[in-house]
């Protein structure tokens, strides 16, 4: 197999594609994390801010509105699930789940007369100049709007979790919920916000795959990769950048099997779909080796509910 | 899946069993109730989807004589097991199961109700009181790959695949014997998204292939993403199971489409008569199973005449796909020249014709 420019850049600009509804909701999920809050319903919150989103863009005829609306969707899921977990101190993981089920059903059901609806997606801008570029050109400055949205949420995540007071708060509130309640921090309430921006991720990741990535709606189009953003936060060890290169490296081993199959390579198919898993179970094992370094960035109160009496 | 949905479809169907079940003399002029599991969502095109077409020409073929209910999005075991039951146990005596999965459960449920007539799609347990139907959708594949082999000007098509075993691996075969009947220095590249159903997974197979060379893009996977993606990238698609041409208005050439309803007319025609018997359908052009979706405007006349003539001639028997000589990748002469592939060897397909890139997954 010869691999041209053109290949290479191809399969670098489809990692970014298909990584970047990866980045945006274990970003969601790693801000909700922690904050010491654990929301299984990633993928429930993603599909209903997909269908909320498209059926916007369908009604409105506006692609940012659609990306709007898909964001208050995953907001209005998360906030149900923190009326539930935060305030009726519901056990999380069971809630999670529960949200997850209810996302794929409610979807389905008010996305019923939106199927096969065509519409026209979010295209990708030409930043001038810098794109034209060889090679860098398309793999840096050729993307859909959102790509850049998702990068630049990146290093505001980083920022604010890292070097802003607030962001400190929150860390605090997910280590030691205790300790934050007795210095006078509302931990209800700074978890809401989490739980809220959360659900806003989620739904954005659902708006690119249904405005962006396949601009069609169409019953649990997710396929998994709800679960594969929570994984995400895991393998990353609650790091942001961490989060892009995971998304990234499970979006690129994606990509390049399908590549490899394209140009005739002999490897087995069954063993190419596998192998995005196996590199996040192997990470997962080597991390595990170095426990302190884990126990470092995971939020000690990670999924503990917290009542100001008890 | 939709669990929701499903267990209100279903408590609608016990109530309306449990209502309809009332005590009454069964006269000549009650209707004929004639059940339908479908193992996804209807939506607006697709496997489901063809089938529920089937359905609905049955309803407008009898009017009030029949009486059809359907439930989507089946799960394939256990629940399978309980739909069909009551279906059966609610007065239902036809039943249409469609997806292969359900064939135990069938023949299971079949043997506690003989009065019943089932009928099973794509399987191959009979019993007394189940038959199996099955359309010949390689035919449809043969005369995609012809109008693929007079649209291509890379000599490339993508090939969008499911899962690698002998339905699809014969509909790639068919496919691919149709594209070189008509431009033996085409190719064919398949990229296996191991789904059924992944809209993401099926775009970037679509987009990795265009990205290889391929101009016209055909899949065996239920989304229509790749149609999308052939719209988008300037390349032309041939859809599958249902028209995609809305999902590419340009991109579209034509669809191997599926066409149920003559046999469920038939099958329940043949319940009202008190004829019907236990069968095994593998019907195709012919019998109006198998059928091209409307060309698209970038197929010149001279391509749709050929795909309609060669139609007339397997419709005829005067073509068979796999007529020999048939050869298989290395070469080596599968079926000899003045033969034809037996149904049965065609069932059990585990090797690539010539004309395809990339060794078949084992």
């Amino acid at each position: 197999m010869t691999l041209e420019v053109e290949t290479v850049v191809a399969i670098l600009v489809a990692t970014m594609r298909a990584g970047t509804p990866l980045v945006f909701a274990a970003l969601g999920e790693l801000v909700t994390e922690k904050a010491g809050v654990l929301n299984l319903g990633i993928e429930g919150m993603m599909l209903v801010g997909a269908v909320a989103g498209f059926i916007a863009t369908v009604t409105t005829g506006s692609l940012p509105l659609g990306i709007l609306f898909a964001m208050l969707a995953g907001m209005a899921v998360a906030l149900l699930f923190g009326f539930l977990t935060l305030t009726l101190l519901a056990n999380q993981v069971a809630t999670g789940l529960a949200l997850t089920i209810f996302g794929i059903g409610l979807s389905a059901f008010i996305g019923l007369d939106y199927v096969g609806t065509p519409i026209q997606g979010l295209q990708a801008i030409e930043i001038p100049i810098l794109s034209a570029i060889p090679i860098l050109g398309p793999v840096l400055f050729k993307h859909d709007p959102l790509i850049y949205l998702s990068l630049a949420l990146l290093a505001g995540v980083s920022w604010f979790l890292y070097k802003s007071r607030p962001g400190l708060i929150l860390r605090a509130v997910g280590e030691s919920h205790a300790a934050a309640h007795g210095i006078g921090y509302s931990v209800i309430g700074i978890r809401y916000l989490a739980v809220l921006f959360g659900g806003a991720m989620a739904g954005l990741a659902g708006a690119y795959l249904s405005l962006v990535y396949t601009p069609q709606w169409s019953e649990n189009m997710t396929a998994g990769r709800g679960w594969i953003a929570l994984a995400l936060v895991v393998f990353a060890t609650w790091r942001p950048a961490r989060v892009l290169f995971g998304a990234y490296l499970f979006g690129f081993i994606t990509i390049i099997s399908l590549f490899l199959q394209g140009a005739g390579v002999d490897i087995s198919s069954h063993l190419l779909a596998t192998l995005p898993y196996l590199a996040t179970v192997l990470v997962l094992v080597l991390i595990s080796r170095d426990a302190t370094r884990i126990r470092l960035n995971a939020p000690a109160s990670l999924g503990k509910p917290f009542h100001p009496d008890g | 899946m939709t669990v929701t949905r499903y267990l209100s479809r279903l408590a609608g169907a016990v109530l309306a069993a449990v209502w309809l079940g009332l005590p009454g003399a069964a006269t000549a002029a009650e209707p004929l109730k004639v059940g339908f599991v479908y193992v996804s969502p209807i939506g607006d095109a697709g496997w489901t989807y063809q089938h529920e077409l089937g359905r609905r020409a049955l309803e407008a073929a009898f009017g009030d004589k029949v009486k059809t209910s359907y439930v989507e999005s089946v799960p394939e075991g256990a629940d399978a097991e309980r739909v069909i039951r009551e279906f059966a146990a609610s007065g239902h005596k036809l039943v249409f199961t469609t997806s292969f999965g359900y064939m135990n459960p069938t023949n299971k449920v079949a043997r506690r109700y003989p009065g019943v007539s089932f009928e099973h799609a794509t399987g191959y347990k009979r019993a007394k009181n189940v038959g199996t139907y099955l359309a010949r959708f390689y035919e449809g594949r043969y005369l995609t790959g012809i109008v693929a082999g007079k649209m291509t000007k890379s000599n490339t098509v993508g090939y969008v695949a499911a899962f690698p075993i002998p339905e699809v691996v014969r509909g790639i075969n068919a496919f691919t014997r149709g594209l070189r009947s008509v431009n033996p220095k085409a190719e064919v590249r398949v990229i296996w998204v191991s789904s059924w159903y992944d809209p993401g997974k099926e775009r970037e197979a679509a987009e990795t292939l265009i990205a290889q060379g391929a101009d016209v893009i055909t899949q065996h996977t239920d989304s229509t993403a790749p149609v999308q993606a052939a719209e988008d990238k300037g390349v032309y698609a041939i859809g599958y199971h249902s028209d995609m041409s809305k999902y590419g208005p340009k991109a579209h050439l034509t669809a191997a489409t599926h066409h149920w309803g003559g046999h469920y007319v038939a099958a329940a025609k043949a319940v009202m008569d008190g004829t019907w018997k236990s069968g095994d359908l593998w019907g195709g052009i012919k019998e109006g199973m198998i059928k091209l979706a409307p060309f698209g405007p970038a197929v010149p006349q001279e391509v749709r005449a050929l795909a309609d003539a060669k139609a007339a001639e397997i419709a005829a028997g005067k073509l068979h796909p796999f007529q020999g000589p048939v050869r298989d990748q290395s070469g080596k002469v599968r079926v000899p020249a003045g033969q034809t592939m037996s149904d049965q060897d065609m069932l059990g397909f585990g090797w690539y014709v010539e004309g395809i890139i990339g060794k078949l997954p084992k």
